[in-house]
């Protein structure tokens, strides 16, 4: 086996609403075996789209027109539906940014989590149990009994956040997405929320795509760090680098945007109109380059 | 949280109010003959248009009078029970069947799958229902079955279009999202994942139905183009009453009565049992 293979591997990839409209501009992105990957970006840069792109669940009105999309080196591009949904099912799983509506409402969390080692992995009841509890126990939830049988609604944000941690980390992906996972939750939560996943991360060694808005997040949680804007990746790095020394203007105006941790009284000033005007051309370029090719 | 617990306890009354006397109809339908204190087609012009017992010239054994052939008022309610829950829970069941399985496919699948079935069901509500009726049972011929046909055939449309939308919404969540990602199939996702959350809508649905069903059955009754005229039904009795509602009001009121408090109790149960099923609400 190489071992300097990614574990997932993101080249040129585009694509489109149904108004022609690009989502994604060829957006190039690895994340190493192990890793903790940040993409961040504000609202609407089309973060999710990427991780939905990766699970293979983009909406139907979005069409991927060109790159490649490598997990472990498998050309998810040429694989058969079927055999896809099994890749993805068996070395990926989401932590989502939502985690209310992630479980589902009527069915009990125990089942609901062990059905998946169960029916799709073909793991044995009593071990997907057993696994189950091991990891609702890494989450630090003291009573998997009560809680295996709680519906989500009867539980906490934080409650059903680390549930579906548990559950995502349960199968040993060997890539986990998580979508913003603590946007959802309340600022004391949060950390705590935060805390888990970079500990379990480290603990199995997961590769994780980790997706936010927030640079005091992505110091926290990642090695290396790409930012989006539009769609486009326009910087990426390592993430100590980043800070260090941020390259691109955007990048720039981000972190000069982001409040610090230190100095609760720094507002959040609005990104410089200069750099969204360099910005702005920039995308024009890239997609005009990008038009004559593909018309 | 206040107002939460002030609507169970509201729907809990009403749960256990309309269930009783739906028990009560049930229980008087399957052991009719044994319940009955006359036989409800024996005539007897001696008792013709007896009053009910708490009236002057009442008969021990009529408790609710006599129509003007004389046969017994309750007798024939309970006997017309068995016809009338019979039509109620075979039509809606069917109508349930038919009309969830597409609604369920119409929602999670969209596409084409939607476009046909939705196109369908404009077409179908189209028709005005209780002539559409008459129609069936004219082509169909009278009959038991035919009314349960008839009413299936008409009133499928009710539960594909809200299970339709119900499933839509369900189809957005992120947990059928988790379970794509999971690697379940798409059919495997609707039934288990999908479907346990439209049941309460199901059963809210079926139970309406259930009462939609009894008043159609009525209606036919009352048009004479449901069972053989023999058979009590609640809708006959009512027909008949109507001819004599100045000498023997009790024949027209009874049956109206019994016909309306069925119709409520099971809209009503419905409603009570889909907010003690639904996870969210309960
Ligand atoms: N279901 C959808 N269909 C079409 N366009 C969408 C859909 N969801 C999001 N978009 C658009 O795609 C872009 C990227 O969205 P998204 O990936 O959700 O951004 P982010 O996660 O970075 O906030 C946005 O401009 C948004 O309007
Ligand atoms: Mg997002």
């Amino acid at each position: 086996m190489n071992a300097t293979r990614p574990c997932l591997d993101i080249q040129s990839l585009s694509a489109v609403l149904p108004n022609g409209a690009r989502v994604l501009r060829s957006v190039s992105l690895s994340v190493q075996p192990g890793e903790v990957r940040a993409l961040v970006g504000e609202s609407g840069a089309g973060k999710t789209m990427i991780g939905k792109a990766v699970l293979g669940v983009l909406p139907p009105s979005v069409r991927v027109v060109e790159g490649d999309m490598l997990l472990e080196g498998e050309d998810l591009g040429r694989l058969q539906p079927k055999a896809r949904r099994t890749l993805i099912g068996a070395r990926t799983a989401l932590i989502p940014q939502d985690p209310l509506t992630a479980l589902n409402p009527s069915r009990r969390i125990g089942p609901q989590m062990t059905d998946r080692l169960v029916r799709i992995l073909g793991w044995s009841g009593p071990r997907a149990d057993a696994r189950i509890r091991q990891l609702l126990d890494a989450v630090q939830i003291r009573d998997p009994d009560r809680v295996l049988k709680c519906y989500s609604h009867e539980l906490s944000g934080g409650m059903r956040q680390r549930v579906l941690i548990a559950a995502a980390f349960a199968a040993e992906p060997r890539l986990i997405v998580a979508d913003e996972p603590t946007t959802a939750l309340d600022v004391t939560v949060q950390k705590q929320i935060l805390r888990l996943i970079a500990q379990l991360q480290r603990e199995h060694g997961t590769a994780i795509l980790f997706v936010t808005h927030d640079l005091g997040v992505v110091a926290k949680i990642s090695q290396k760090v790409s930012v989006l804007y539009a769609g486009k990746v326009v910087e990426e790095t390592e993430t100590a680098a980043l800070f260090a020394a941020p390259q691109h203007p955007y990048t720039r105006a981000l972190m000069a945007a982001t409040p610090r941790y230190t100095d609760p009284f720094a507002s959040l000033k609005p990104v410089d109109e200069a750099v969204l005007a360099g910005l702005a051309s920039e995308i024009a370029a890239a997609d005009q380059a990008w038009r004559r090719p593909h018309g | 949280m206040d107002e939460g617990r002030i609507s169970r306890h509201g729907s809990g009354a009403r749960l256990w109010l309309a269930g009783g006397w739906l028990l009560l109809a049930s229980l008087a339908a399957i052991f009719a003959p044994l319940i009955a204190p006359q036989n409800p087609l024996a005539q007897d012009l001696m008792f013709e248009r007896l009053p009910p017992f708490w009236m002057s010239g009442a008969e021990p054994g009529f408790w609710l009078g006599t129509d003007s052939l004389g046969r017994d008022l309750l007798s024939r309610l309970i006997f017309g029970a068995r016809i009338a829950l019979i039509v109620a829970f075979a039509a809606a069941l069917a109508a349930c069947l038919i009309g969830s399985t597409l609604g369920l496919i119409a929602g999670y699948f969209g596409g084409w799958a939607d476009r046909i079935i939705s196109r369908i069901v404009d077409v179908w509500m189209a028709f005005p229902p209780v002539l559409f009726a008459i129609l069936l049972v004219a082509v169909l011929g009278t009959g038991l079955s035919s009314v349960i046909i008839a009413i299936a055939v008409i009133d499928w449309t009710r539960f594909c279009r809200v299970i339709r939308a119900e499933t839509m919404g369900q189809a957005r969540m992120d947990y059928v999202e988790n379970a794509r990602i999971a690697g379940y199939g798409r059919i495997g996702i609707m039934l288990r994942e999908v479907l346990p959350n439209v049941v309460p809508s199901i059963v809210a649905l079926l139970s309406l139905e259930m009462g939609i069903a009894v008043i159609v059955e009525a209606i036919l009754s009352f048009v004479n183009l449901s069972i053989s005229t023999d058979d009590p039904t609640w809708g006959g009795i009512i027909a008949e009453g109507r001819l004599s509602i100045h000498q023997a009001w009790w024949v027209l009121v009874f049956p109206l009565v019994t016909l309306i408090l069925t119709v409520l109790s099971f809209s009503q149960f419905g409603e009570g049992l889909k907010a003690r099923f639904d996870p969210v609400l309960r």
